[in-house]
């Protein structure tokens, strides 16, 4: 279960990289062979830990993109300009290089179908996503979670993009998918454009009374738009989790 | 010895190192929000702070009695387990010493409750002694909602979701009881100097 799982001590745990690809235009795909990986649960996070010559550390977090079916552990890195973590998992970074990361962190924005087996009165609720950016990462976790475990729960991502060339995750968002582009669309955009809002939540996500579970990650203010929407749409509090990305990068 | 990551150097200043605990980062002027769920929107008028619990004599303040206590203004640094930390941030509210003043405490913890259901659990002697508050005003401003306003708890030496935002009480218990996020594996006490992120840190 989920709590029994993260009260284990977490330790530091040496990480081989085995791939850095490109993700998007902004965006790169870290994998990862973890020695002594115990396992996650879709939505949690671990801590990356770069040490300098001269014994300098700084830590980041990161939420796990890859499903626990996956024995490598999948990282989406946003290359942020300016930043002391970022550019250097994405840029410096080569097939073969160690770091050190803990997890799996948070037991609270998790889904999975095991979870969901152990609680048959949340098993009839359907899930929605909604994602901003690069906060779509741990929804690729669930995602293709539901579709190896074969799933049957009803799951619906809403996921905001800057353009075409930023939507993350290409045939892991499948037809319960609806990407918005906030920045300009190509000729032969069908899907929707703009940020999302009440509109575009009663369009297609779950309505309330279907008392779907609700996720949200993204920037701050995307997620503090979004969550006060929702309420505002009649959905209950206490069904809608938040994840927020980029603390550093958004102004609150 | 920590693994050295080939390649990798500071970045940063290094001039506040020693105002940062091990693991954190400066954010400077941003001030991230982090919370687990929609933000409440409490009306003033239906809001109240209550102590409560092991105690003698439980209390309530309705929003303007709770305005009318012994107000203090403190300038602290704040440290979040996300790796933010920010320098110099001012509030102003009122001590939990004021608020506990007449309660007659006969517990050894505190609960601090908030609306929206987030709960996270202190050792007394962490919020007493002038070393934690009731704010409601930042910067000079009312708190804004998103930061946990009309007023959130502001416990400084410890990780900041220590700090309950929404905060509506304090409940006094006999005994040590996890809150939210201590539930689900983070640390029970939260000491940014040693590091206390997690369960067994």
């Amino acid at each position: 279960m989920a709590r029994a799982a993260v009260q284990r001590r977490l330790t530091w745990l040496r990480a081989r990289l085995t791939d850095n690809l490109p993700a998007s235009t902004r965006v790169r795909r870290l994998v990862f062979d973890v020695d002594g990986w115990p396992g996650h649960l879709p939505g949690q996070h671990v801590d990356v830990r770069l040490t300098a010559e001269d014994g300098y550390t700084a830590q980041r977090s990161y939420s796990i993109a890859s499903p626990p079916e996956d024995p490598r552990l999948h990282l989406l890195v946003e290359d942020l300009p300016g930043g002391e973590v970022s550019p250097y998992l994405t840029e410096e970074m080569q097939a073969g290089d160690d770091l050190e990361l803990r997890g799996p962190i948070g037991g609270y924005f998790v889904w999975s179908a095991a979870a969901d087996a152990a609680t048959p009165a949340d098993r009839r609720r359907p899930v929605q996503l909604v994602a901003g950016g690069a906060g779509v990462s741990p929804f690729l976790a669930m995602l293709d979670h539901a579709r190896r475990a074969g799933d049957p729960t009803p799951v619906r991502l809403l996921y905001s993009a800057r353009t075409a060339d930023d939507v993350l995750g290409g045939d892991l968002l499948g037809p319960g998918a609806t990407v918005t582009l906030t920045r300009g669309a190509p000729p032969d955009w069908t899907g929707p454009t703009g940020r999302v809002d009440g509109a575009l939540l009663q369009e297609h996500a779950f309505p309330p009374d279907a008392r779907p579970r609700v996720f949200v990650c993204g920037p701050t203010v995307f997620v503090e738009t979004v969550a006060t929407t929702l309420v505002d749409l009649g959905h209950s509090p206490s069904a809608i989790r938040l994840e927020r990305f980029g603390g550093t990068g958004d102004p609150a | 010895m920590a693994l050295v990551s080939r390649g990798f150097g500071r970045r940063r200043s290094a001039t506040t190192d020693d105002r940062l605990p091990p693991g954190q980062y400066d954010t400077g002027d941003q001030f991230p929000v982090l919370s687990a769920g929609p933000t409440p929107r409490t009306p003033l008028a239906e809001w109240d702070l209550v102590v409560r619990g092991e105690v003698a004599a439980p209390q309530t303040w309705t929003w303007e009695e709770f305005r009318e206590l012994p107000r203090e203004s403190v300038s602290v640094d704040i440290h979040c387990v996300t790796k933010w930390s920010k320098f110099d941030t001012r509030w102003e509210g009122v001590s939990v010493d004021t608020l506990l003043a007449d309660a007659g405490v006969e517990g050894s913890y505190v609960v601090a409750f908030s609306d929206g259901g987030y709960t996270t659990n202190l050792p007394l002697d962490d919020v007493t002694g002038g070393r934690a508050w009731v704010v409601d005003t930042y910067d000079g401003q009312p708190l804004a909602p998103e930061h946990g306003g009309p007023a959130r708890l502001l416990v400084p030496h410890l990780y900041f979701w220590k700090s309950a935002k929404w905060v509506r009480g304090l409940s006094v218990r006999p005994r040590n009881e996890p809150g939210f996020w201590e539930t689900f594996g983070y640390h029970d006490r939260g000491d940014p100097w040693r590091e206390q992120r997690y369960s067994g840190d």
